[in-house]
């Protein structure tokens, strides 16, 4: 009898010795990098190393002051007046440079956000392009999108992105923002802010009338100043939910309008008629895709009893053939928690949900001593009670929940603050039709997880936000009629 | 008691495309990609079925196989020689008691479309040749018809008739139409006795494909779950380039694990495929690519 072959992967870095990041960011104000009022700076780091790639700006209230005021006067004297086609132009621009400098992209968004360099080549850099050429379509055709109302432009629009996906949400807002006829104040996220940079540079080289799109980087304060300011008509976040309830008090009172995308706890649901293969993938990409730092992530699993059994057995299996490390392998599919701060999130919820009493289960590979990494994780055996369900991790932690009747799951599905995602897995179409009217969710996806596009529009229930962004009703919180 | 292969497990096509992306994007390089390739090279049934075979061509290949490539020292053989059974006599002759076995197709092979009795004739004349293996096809026409029991039944009796010899089972999967379908045949296969399944006969298009050979090992490896029996895998046709070899390798290596990397459970039904792994080889140890005139074609 041979010896069991082990098939290794070697090592396939991508490589990266072609990225060029300056040791310092300035603030992208008015068409150039100028320095920042407040004279700070503050590192960003790579997470699966813990080394600093470089410092940016830490801008202030007077920074967010004279970023809003270059914004709002490229929008009175430039962009409002130009033609929707000429608009389009820069757009489609926008979205060509992206994709020849993909794999620059790639490479610093994996660098700076710990994601496997598979998904940002693969999924986050060619999506966001995507975003811009779909949009720069819309942005002469308005008036057919929305006939007979009249659609115009707010004027400029304070949008504050998260760390788990920079540059694509970056695209998620810019790109419709400006197919309206709106200019832009961005702010990305502190732990994160490198692609967004990288964005202004592209911005730069494309000609943009200066102060269309402005890209200002800092910390929470930051973004209070972009929100409070009166010059701006439109916010829009991404972000969590405790955020988002702020900015809803901070706007009250005013007429700026908001669309917000805040968290969710998304309940993924395998029948017993499911193609059972297919879900244990599913279920893997719905909750392990971005190491769970996704806020639509499939993160409290429930199962048909009769099934039970297999499914855990298979995910278990499954997951033992993720690989995980290096963010900048080829091979790599999960790779470093975004940061110190949120690796420490999810340990404690590591804690909790075995202190509540629940079977902890994570693969046994090994994890990169340097960095910050955390293994695959389920919590078998898990009720609506406990902790580890209700609220949201962020993180590459599954809860599996089991059922007996499609009236019990779809109960326990909606019973939850959250309401972003949901999936259901059956071989049957109208058991699907039944579920999708009965959950409340923004999206639903049958037998697929975490599918986007950017036709598709995207947004949620309850705490989980308000607004759609993605597809014709992206277009709409960026317009009054 | 048989299982009811009315209600076999559903495969969401899709799904099983997007996993098929997936393995492709597994970068092998450098230690990874030497022994997948000597490992695949190690997993050929070097095959040739064709109506104008000569004595003299099966001769030469299973010359080929045991000698794939002599000026690079140290590699393996191929798993086995695949031909018709008028052809095994002269096959054994020469490979002797070599180490690849010989394979041959059988049961009104391409098309299956005959009698039983004529189709366990076929199966003996290959077994008393000398053939290790037999390579049947299933009567698709049958199964497509729902007969399900009579594909069964046919299975079960050549299974008896091989005796010793291993038996693949050729779902001919290019006729199933459906994924569906491929899984189907394969429980049925391998309920049946089947030691091994294959996708194609190499006669119809499309032959072996990824998403079809993934249906397959999944359900060789629910089999295993269930049962603990572990079940061959042979996609046959159609994989002609190293680089889809180390492909369906990380597929396997995926979906079964360690334990099926090898070619007691695991074959490529080729015939230029083995040309193409010593061309890479060839590039590995040489450093350049060598034109494929220095590679013998037999």
């Amino acid at each position: 009898m041979k010896s069991e072959f082990n098939w290794e992967y070697a090592p396939a870095p991508e490589a990266k010795d072609h990225i060029k990041l300056k040791a310092q960011y300035d603030l992208f104000i008015n068409g150039k990098f100028v320095k920042p009022y407040s004279k700070k700076y503050f590192a960003t780091y790579n997470p699966a190393t813990e080394e600093k790639l470089a410092e940016v700006a830490q801008a202030n209230s007077k920074d967010v002051d004279l970023a809003v005021a270059s914004a709002k006067n490229a929008y009175d004297k430039v962009w409002k007046k130009m033609p929707a086609k000429e608009r389009a132009k820069y757009i489609f621009r926008i979205a060509r440079v992206i994709q020849e400098r993909a794999r620059e992209l790639a490479v610093i968004e994996s660098m700076d956000g710990g994601k496997p360099i598979r998904e940002s080549r693969d999924f986050d850099v060619p999506t966001a392009a995507n975003h811009f050429f779909y949009y720069a379509g819309w942005a002469d055709k308005l008036e057919y999108a929305f006939p007979n109302r009249n659609p115009q432009s707010l004027g400029v629009a304070a949008q504050i992105i998260p760390w788990n996906f920079p540059l694509l949400m970056a695209a998620w807002k810019i790109a419709p923002a400006l197919a309206t006829g709106n200019t832009v104040v961005l702010k990305p996220a502190e732990s994160t802010p490198l692609s967004a940079l990288k964005l202004a540079e592209i911005i730069q080289d494309c000609d943009l009338p200066p102060g269309v799109v402005n890209i200002i980087t800092g910390f929470g304060d930051t973004g209070a100043a972009m929100v409070a300011h009166p010059n701006v008509n439109k916010i829009a976040f991404t972000g969590s939910t405790d955020v988002g309830k702020i900015i809803q008090k901070a706007i009250a009172g005013t007429n700026k309008k908001a669309t917000l995308e805040l968290g969710g706890k998304a309940a993924n649901i395998v029948f017993d008629d499911a193609p059972i293969n297919q879900a244990v993938e599913g279920i893997v990409n719905g909750i392990f895709f971005n190491q769970g730092h996704v806020c639509c992530a499939g993160s409290r699993l429930f199962v048909q009893e009769n099934v039970a059994a297999e499914v855990i057995q298979k995910l278990k299996a499954r997951m033992e053939t993720l690989i995980v490390g290096d963010p900048l392998d080829k091979n790599t599919d999960i790779g470093a928690i975004n940061s110190k701060e949120q690796l420490d999130k999810i340990n404690e919820y590591l804690k909790i949900g075995s202190k509540e009493g629940l079977e902890l289960f994570q693969t046994s590979a090994s994890v990169p001593k340097k960095g910050f990494y955390c293994k695959p994780t389920l919590f078998i055996g898990a009720a609506q009670s406990n902790r580890v369900v209700q609220e949201e991790i962020f993180g590459p932690v599954l809860t599996i929940q089991t059922f007996r009747t499609i009236e019990e799951v779809i109960e326990k599905a909606n019973n939850i603050p959250y309401g972003l995602s949901a999936g259901v897995w059956t071989d049957k179409g109208s058991k699907i039709f039944n579920l999708t009217s009965k959950l409340r969710a923004g999206v639903i996806w049958a037998n697929t997880y975490n599918k986007f596009d950017p036709t598709s529009p995207f947004g949620g229930y309850k705490e989980s936000g308000f607004g759609r962004e993605g597809g014709l009703h992206g277009l709409m919180p960026y317009l009054k009629f | 008691m048989t299982p009811d292969f009315k209600h076999t497990p559903v495969i969401d096509q899709v799904g099983i495309e997007e996993r098929v992306a997936r393995f492709n994007t597994r970068s092998i390089k450098k230690d990874t990609k030497l022994s997948g390739l000597k490992l695949a090279l190690n997993m050929i049934d070097l095959t040739t079925l064709e109506g104008k075979d000569t004595e003299g061509k099966v001769k030469q290949m299973c010359y080929k196989a045991m000698h794939v490539s002599d000026d690079l020292p140290g590699l393996p053989t191929v798993a086995a020689v695949c031909v018709y059974p008028n052809h095994v006599a002269t096959a054994k002759h020469v490979l002797k008691d070599s180490q690849v076995k010989i394979a041959s197709v059988a049961t009104a092979f391409p098309s299956g479309n005959s009698t039983l009795n004529i189709k366990l004739e076929d199966t003996k004349l290959a077994v008393d040749s000398g053939a290790d293996e037999v390579d049947m096809v299933i009567s698709r026409g049958e199964f497509l018809k729902g007969n399900y029991n009579f594909v069964f039944d046919e299975i079960a009796t050549i299974k008896k008739a091989c005796g010793k010899a291993r038996l693949k089972v050729i779902l001919e999967t290019g006729e199933l139409s459906t994924l569906d379908n491929v899984r189907k045949a394969s429980d049925i296969a391998i309920h049946a006795g089947a030691d091994f399944i294959k996708t194609s006969t190499g006669k119809i298009q499309p032959a072996a494909t990824m998403p079809v050979t993934l249906v397959m090992l999944e359900a060789i490896k629910d089999h295993y779950l269930k049962t603990n029996v572990m079940i061959g895998m042979k996609p046959a046709g159609g994989i002609s380039t190293a680089k889809s070899a180390l492909q369906y390798l990380v597929m396997l290596n995926e979906t079964l694990g360690p334990k099926w990397m090898s070619n007691e459970w695991f074959r490529f039904g080729a015939s230029s495929l083995a040309n193409d792994i010593v061309l890479q080889l060839g590039k590995e140890s040489k450093g350049v690519y060598y034109s494929k005139d220095y590679i013998s074609i037999d």
